[in-house]
């Protein structure tokens, strides 16, 4: 096993620590509680009436808006975060290349700013 | 660089080893985990005056076992709208990234001396992962656990969590954008992203021996502050807990949960607390690093491990006293502030430092270099000024169109 791999190997052994954990709790619950199920207690929660029209309603198309913007600023941590880690190796040069990179990202926020994105009412 | 544990071969000592500290890790974050549900309690309980929970136990410290064992013989109801499959996986979903992201911190390790601790004749980290990159596998695994808080406002085929799920999700993926940011500015001072190396950076005496070399005080407390807010909202916690403002939305996601099933989002929630924490103090505080005396297993077990849960209460209380303290924000107030405030800041600021290091390795003369950044800054900042006023000023007129 290479050492990459060898440092994973505990995440591994906890994710597997975790899982049993998890299950059992679900499995012991399964066997200690009570099944009585009635149909009124199926029902959806809607403040103690019968639940009016589907569950799914539409939501604001702003939600979206927000995530497409959140993938705008994760994608650049993917180009951040290794330069960060090598600023000494490229000094001045990498110091403007990155200034340039996030005065981009910095528009498109702006842009969006502009646009009333941004404006939640 | 990784653990030395694991340098030569794969033996039977090292397998004991490696499950040892699976074992204690799991349970110090489950016990941890326990004890800040009854410390929020009792410490809000003392904010508002009251006893708070003082049956069980001494000074009521059983309460939370009290409560999941209550839980476990609660019947469990599935909404008949509800979308069977992943209703029941949601809530497995929210609480094994919670497990695994625990995974990276440092709990102990004298980093002055190396930041290892022997283990039946075996150095060892004493954390139960060290991985390459590990500040990112914290922000894969709490990225992960809005999938379980997500699909549970939705799966449950009802109004309110619908609502809840997706404000939950607008507000987390907000708030990550300036996560990220805050720490990009920990990794550009300390050139790595593994969270041991992280440490062992912030080890040793800082300015004039006296401030630790904490990156509190290297990143110049902006990302520590941006970092701990943008935390908060993450957590869904007070006062960013829109997510389940029970006025207006009941329970939010997990409305329709109950049983043992509500019980895994409560543990989530709080082993989340738990581990957020714990960052805070790894990433700026210099985790376990602190004094230390005494000979051998004083001062490479206790001291280290005695500093990491001091500072870790620290935390967990000043989250407790934001929640005894701070009124919920409105959404609006809650976007502007993560898109409009934290964001740009914690840019501004990577730059600045960016800026600052380099410009100490080139050797430029400091005085000119602190006197471009000033006006960097201010320039900046005016901008942002005079474009914010712009957004209230139109923000104006439109409510005059439309009145």
């Amino acid at each position: 096993m290479s050492d990459f791999l060898r440092s994973y190997l505990t995440v591994g052994i906890f994710l597997g620590v975790a899982v049993v954990l998890v299950s059992a709790l679900l499995g012991l619950s399964s066997l200690l509680r009570p099944s009585k199920p009635t149909p009124q207690k199926s029902i959806v929660y809607e403040s103690g009436v019968d639940p009016v029209g589907t569950g799914w309603a539409q939501s604001q198309i702003r939600y979206y808006i927000f995530a497409l913007l959140f993938v705008v600023f994760d994608v650049e941590a993917v180009f951040i975060f290794p330069w960060a880690t090598r600023l000494e190796a490229y000094g001045l040069f990498g110091l403007i290349e990155m200034g340039i990179f996030i005065f981009i990202l910095f528009l498109s926020l702006v842009y969006a700013w502009r646009k009333g994105v941004l404006r939640w009412v | 660089m990784g653990d030395p544990l694991y340098a030569g071969g794969i033996g039977l000592t090292v397998v004991l080893v490696t499950l040892l500290k699976v074992l204690v890790t799991f349970v110090l974050l489950l016990v941890a985990t326990m004890f800040m549900v009854w410390f929020e309690r009792k410490i809000v309980a003392d904010m508002q005056h009251r006893i708070g929970p003082n049956r069980a136990g001494p000074w009521g410290l059983l309460q939370t076992l009290a409560d999941g064992t209550k839980l476990f013989f609660k019947e469990d109801l599935l909404p008949d709208r509800a979308d069977r499959i992943v209703f029941r996986l949601a809530p497995v979903l929210a609480v094994v990234p919670a497990f695994l992201a625990f995974a990276i911190v440092p709990i102990g390790g004298n980093f002055a001396e190396g930041g290892t601790v022997s283990m039946f004749g075996r150095e060892t980290f004493l954390q139960l992962a060290d991985p390459p990159v590990g500040v990112l596998f914290f922000l894969a695994m709490s990225g992960i656990g809005v999938y379980g808080v997500m699909l549970a406002g939705w799966s449950s085929g009802s109004k309110y969590p619908l609502l809840g799920g997706v404000r939950a999700t607008a507000q987390i993926v907000s708030y990550e954008a300036a996560l990220g940011l805050s720490l990009a500015s920990v990794i550009l001072v300390n050139g790595t992203l593994s969270t041991h190396q992280i440490v062992a950076e912030q080890a040793g005496a800082g300015f004039g021996g006296i401030i630790p070399n904490w990156n509190l005080v290297v990143t110049g407390v902006v990302p520590a502050i941006i970092f701990l807010i943008a935390g908060t909202a993450e957590l869904n916690r007070p006062p960013f807990d829109l997510v389940e403002a029970e006025q207006e939305l009941v329970g939010g996601f997990n409305t329709e949960y109950s049983s043992i099933r509500f019980a895994l989002f409560f543990l989530a929630e709080f082993m989340n607390t738990v581990t957020m924490s714990a960052l805070v103090v790894t990433l700026f505080l210099g985790g376990p690093s602190g004094p230390v005396w005494g000979p051998e297993p004083v001062r490479t077990w206790f001291f280290p491990i005695f500093w990491f849960l001091l500072k870790l209460v620290v935390f967990l209380f000043v989250f407790v006293w934001f929640r005894g303290t701070l009124p919920r924000l409105r959404y609006d107030q809650l976007m502007d502030l993560g898109w409009k405030a934290l964001i740009p800041l914690a840019l501004g600021w990577f730059l600045l430092l960016g800026a600052v290091r380099v410009a100490r390795n080139e050797g430029w003369n400091l005085v000119v270099t602190f006197g471009a950044i000033t006006v960097v800054v201010v320039v900046a900042v005016t901008l942002l000024n005079l474009s914010l006023r712009a957004a209230q000023r139109q923000r104006l007129a439109d409510a005059e169109v439309n009145a």
